[in-house]
């Protein structure tokens, strides 16, 4: 066993130079070749890289789909994401376990399927979904599960399998994104103009970034040109992370060329001669597409030397893969991670503009504001600044999903109310609407006239809608139980609150909680809210902190009246053990 | 006024310092405490505790990374702030294994001092009670990782002082915890007892073998005094 | 006006915080001018008599027992002081919380090196003994707590300040140096 492995690990390392930096894609082949990567082959590839073994360690351990121990040659993972579990997930989950005979995070006798659960995979709009072998497939049945098995038992592609079929589901196009492209046409435009120019354009657009944080795209480029150094970077955010956000799947898919002018021209404008698209490790499916439009460009002389004819000006793009990580969304986490490390966010300042990739000044902008940045250059800043409100200018995709008629993306209006939203998708009895993902805002009917923009209610595209029948606070529970899985440990307030802040909720949930425990559950929540170090966990704790004043009526039918006798004591409970390990029952005890 | 100064307040307090400073520097120069866990003076922060949270101009920011500036107006020793403190050392004790009574560096614990300091009478938060490795491979010392605080003190003190690459981290989240530079336990690793990295654990997690309960109760380091007098009573610099 | 009530218990601890208490010395004599003492291992008065206005308790809870006695402690008791890690956090005792119950009992009754020979030990299963509990819990996971005094055991300084404090009514602050988690 030892040597086998030896000569292939070596030769994968060789292929990336052996260089410390693609130590992610190094352990993202292995885990290709082998199914894992153990202790010894992280010892190996220490070895080879000449790098302390603990550092390897660090960053394997960090990522979901890395394992370090051999799993089954077919590895299923069904989505548990909140809107997923509306679906019907749950009971798909006990169809696979029923028919394997195995439960979540085991593996067949005959090693033949592993099943695990994984977060939202970013296919909220054909719900439930899951992963197998990569390849994602949608719209899944229980009845649909023994059929699945057997075909891949019996040697079936899993592409080939009729669930395997992920729909567009692009529900409005609108100007901005949606819109046919000449390939080129915005490069050469913003050719014509010098660096600053392009810049100024941009401002003129007011455009803000659509990643979820909306700080203005121009300032962010004029920081990282003005910093001193020769080399900078530019990197296209396509992590999609966020729970019921898949509106960079359908750009990624339906537009790429957009995309890669926008990330081209954006190296113009800032200065940057490497573009790095990181996309998540649960879109690996559209990564060969993705290759291929790269190719193409290159062949068209829109990408490498001398773009479009224009001396001096070359760029060039890479795409790294992501390996199941959340906070590698966040832009230093995903920094570090496309330095092979594990993805922990840095302290700002410096800020990626000031000391980004490789300590260099890099740009991070969200694939659809960088869709933006290319319309703008086609069409003009003035043309884009008159689309939306004054402080939100421009189209917005949103990911809708839910309890409504028509799931699906939606490039609408910036300014649009929740009302008139519901109404497009056609969602009837809605109990609430989730705006911004799992750490976003739960917005109450109450607020429905409240408008999609930077100024009232923003977000990074992700629309959940909670019909009149759902469990509102069972489904934050489960948003919590996201951040729990995706915490990167680094800080204690989000790594250790998170999961304390599920105790404490868990027992209101369970109507074991008295005025007390609500008050407990106000001050973990802050303190996580306040202290934690970056966006995920400043934001971890709003499932909670959103829904305990706008829907105190769902908190206060579940708490008791306190006696002094803590409800959360179950004293039968906590006997069970010890009569049955001494062989006596409860009738037996005086 | 040199650029080569910067005056801000703490507190209202008035302070100098060189540019280039991170606050909580800055207020250690100053004689003013800033409560924090992970940080250490020789060493590179590491920003895991976030004890050392500030307002400065009323946003909260960690003080062991953040720069000074002129003119800011930083906040430390707040009722609110304290709290938010305490509630994350409670938060630490909750989530390891922690029996004082029967720790050999009880006294002179700075997990310990915080939570005396900031008025801690007793952590309240649910126990996880979570099972955590204890190694003791090597033969004089230990790693009892259910002290750890994972405020990476020894991670960085192995690298930057010791010139070596004993600790790093292993998993993500709750799930995070302490490794080392070996397959097989720190007897694996090039870890001597003199180390640097031996001396900065703020904790029982990181022990030399052989030496606990060798100063009498009422003598140890944080009976009589507060963690933090030592800053505050030394000479006040200009 | 008659003289305010206090009751004392012991849980699963080591009656150091008992000891603790009665080492306040001379003080012992002002308390008992002060307060009159109902249920108590100290006068050994097994009942609660009559409504308490302090109850102090020492020691965690492990078995059913303990559990039924502190939730009459609450039942009667207007406050409710705990004392000592063992009460606070489960203390020494809760140690074995880190390894299951029946694991616990296998090794100290069946296959722990002190056991004599082999097959013949047996987990204790008398109906007068009480019933351990699946782990050690701090009293505050069995019932609401009013006051924490930290130390194994607290001081008898502690013990007293607080004491003291709350039969006056005012606002318990303990000093520095008091507050301590051994
Ligand atoms: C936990 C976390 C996850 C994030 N995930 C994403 C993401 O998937 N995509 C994204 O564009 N921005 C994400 N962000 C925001 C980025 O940090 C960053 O602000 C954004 O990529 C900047 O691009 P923009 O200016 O174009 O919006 C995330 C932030 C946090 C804190
Ligand atoms: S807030 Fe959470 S995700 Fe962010 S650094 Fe801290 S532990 Fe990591
Ligand atoms: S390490 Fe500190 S806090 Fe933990 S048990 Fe020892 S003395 Fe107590
Ligand atoms: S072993 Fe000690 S120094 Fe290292 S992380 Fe844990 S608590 Fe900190
Ligand atoms: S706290 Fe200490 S002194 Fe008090 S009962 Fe427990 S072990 Fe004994
Ligand atoms: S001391 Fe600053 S984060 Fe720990």
């Amino acid at each position: 066993m030892t040597h086998h492995y030896r000569e292939q690990i070596k030769n994968i390392a060789n292929k990336y130079g052996n260089d410390r930096g693609y130590l992610m894609n190094i352990a993202q082949d292995i885990v290709k070749e082998f199914g894992y990567i153990s202790d010894e082959m992280v010892a190996h590839v220490a070895e080879i890289l000449n790098i302390p073994m603990v550092q390897v360690r660090d960053m394997v351990s960090f990522y979901s789909f890395l394992p370090r121990k051999p799993l089954g040659k077919n590895v299923i993972r069904l989505s548990n994401a909140v809107i997923e579990r509306m679906k019907g997930a749950d009971e798909v989950g006990k169809a696979f376990e029923k028919e394997l005979g195995i439960s979540f995070g085991e593996t067949t006798k005959d090693n033949l399927f592993t099943l695990l659960h994984t977060a939202c995979i970013g296919l909220s709009d054909q719900a439930p979904g899951a992963l197998i072998n990569n390849v994602p497939l949608t719209n899944l049945k229980p009845a649909d599960v023994p059929q699945i098995i057997r075909d891949i038992k019996a040697g079936k592609n899993v592409s080939d399998l009729p669930q395997a079929r992920v729909l567009l589901n692009l529900k409005k196009e609108g100007e901005v994104i949606c819109a046919p492209l000449e390939s080129g046409q915005a490069i050469r435009n913003a050719l014509n103009m010098k660096p600053e120019e392009v810049i100024a354009e941009i401002n003129k657009s007011r455009l803000r970034g659509r990643g979820g944080a909306g700080f203005p795209t121009a300032m962010k480029w004029d920081f990282c040109r003005k910093q001193k150094s020769p080399i900078r970077y530019l990197i296209c955010n396509a992590d999609e992370g966020e729970p019921g956000t898949f509106k960079d799947r359908v750009i990624l898919t339906e537009y790429p060329d957009l995309v890669f002018e926008g990330m081209t021209i954006a190296g113009y404008a800032i200065g940057a001669k490497e573009g790095i698209m990181y996309l998540r490790g649960e879109y690996a499916y559209l990564l060969d597409n993705l290759e291929k439009v790269l190719a193409k460009r290159r062949h068209l002389g829109l990408l490498g030397e001398n773009i479009c004819g224009r001396e001096g000006f070359s760029f060039d793009i890479r795409i790294q893969l992501g390996a199941g990580a959340y906070v590698c969304g966040e832009e230093s986490a995903l920094i570090e991670s496309a330095e092979g490390k594990r993805g922990a966010p840095r302290d700002r300042p410096p800020f990626p503009v000031q000391k980004g990739y490789k300590n260099e000044p890099t740009s991070v902008n969200n694939v659809e504001t960088l869709c933006c940045a290319a319309r703008i250059l086609e069409k003009g800043g003035e043309w884009f600044a008159k689309i939306g409100t004054k402080d939100s200018t421009g189209t917005k995709m949103l990911s809708v999903s839910g309890d409504c008629e028509h799931p699906g993306v939606y490039e609408v209006e910036y300014g649009i109310t929740i009302e008139n939203l519901l109404e497009l998708v056609g969602a009837k009895d809605t109990q609430a609407v989730q705006v911004g993902g799992a750490s976003g805002k739960c917005v109450a009917p109450k607020d429905f006239g409240r408008r999609i923009s930077f100024e009232d209610l923003p977000t990074g595209g992700s629309i959940m809608i909670f019909g009149k029948n759902r469990d509102l606070l069972e489904c934050m529970h489960q948003f919590i139980e996201f951040f729990i899985e995706e915490s990167c440990g680094w800080c204690v307030p989000c790594r250790a609150g998170t999961t304390l802040l599920e105790k404490k909720f868990r027992q209101i949930l369970d109507g074991k909680g008295t005025v007390q425990s609500l008050a407990e559950l106000r001050r973990i929540a802050q303190t996580v809210k306040a202290m934690s170090r970056c966006g995920l966990g400043q934001t971890s704790a709003n499932p909670v902190l959103t829904t305990i004043y706008d829907f105190a009526d769902l908190y206060a039918e579940r708490i008791k009246e306190e006696d002094g006798k803590l409800l959360t004591f179950d004293l039968q409970k906590a006997m069970k053990v010890g009569i049955e390990a001494s062989g006596r029952t409860m009738e037996g005890v005086k | 006024m040199s650029t080569n100064v910067v005056t801000f307040t703490i507190d209202g307090v008035e302070v100098k310092s060189a540019p280039d400073k991170t606050i909580i520097q800055a207020a250690d120069d100053a004689g003013i405490y800033i409560p924090r866990l992970c940080y250490l003076k020789d060493l590179p922060p590491g920003g895991h505790c976030r004890v050392c949270t500030v307002k400065v101009n009323g946003r909260p920011v960690n003080s062991c990374t953040y720069p000074v500036a002129e003119g800011i107006v930083v906040e430390n020793d707040t009722e609110e702030l304290n709290s938010f403190r305490r509630n994350i050392i409670e938060m630490l004790f909750v989530e390891g294994n922690h029996f004082c009574p029967s720790c050999e560096v009880a006294g002179k614990c700075e997990l310990q001092a915080l939570a005396y300091r900031l008025g801690l009478l007793t952590p309240q938060m649910p126990y996880l009670y979570a099972q955590k490795e204890l190694d003791a491979t090597h033969p004089d010392v230990y790693l009892d990782r259910n002290r750890c605080v994972l405020c990476g003190r020894c991670v960085r003190a192995s690298i930057h002082l010791d010139k070596k690459n004993v600790f790093g981290f292993e998993n993500r989240g709750i799930n995070m915890r302490i490794s080392v530079n070996s397959n097989d336990g720190l007897k694996d690793t090039d870890l001597t007892k003199d180390d640097k990295a031996m001396s900065v654990c703020p904790t029982g997690c990181l022990v030399v073998k052989r030496q606990g309960y060798l100063t009498p109760v009422g003598k140890r380091l944080y009976d009589k005094k507060p963690i933090g007098s030592e800053i505050e009573t030394k000479t006040v610099k200009s | 006006m008659s003289k305010p009530v206090v009751a004392t218990g012991h849980f699963t601890g080591c009656f150091g915080c008992h000891m603790s208490i009665l080492d306040i010395d001379e003080r012992i004599l002002d308390l008992v001018e002060l307060v009159e003492f109902n249920k108590s291992p100290i006068n050994d008065i097994k009942h609660f008599t009559k409504p308490v206005d302090i109850g102090i308790i020492e020691g965690g809870i492990s078995n059913d027992e303990n559990a039924e006695i502190l939730m009459e402690f609450r039942k009667h008791c207007k406050i409710l002081v705990a004392i000592g890690a063992c009460a606070l956090t489960g203390g020494v005792p809760s140690m074995r919380n880190l390894v299951p119950l029946k694991e616990c009992l296998e090794e100290a009754y069946l296959n722990g090196p002190t056991v004599k020979s082999e097959n013949t030990g047996i987990i204790p299963n008398d109906p007068d003994i009480p019933v351990l509990l699946d782990k050690v819990y701090p009293c505050h996971e069995v019932v609401k707590i009013d006051y924490f005094l930290p130390g194994c055991p607290p001081s008898a300084d502690t013990i007293w300040n607080a004491l003291v404090a709350l039969l006056k009514g005012e606002p318990l602050n303990l000093d520095y140096e008091l507050i301590k988690y051994d």
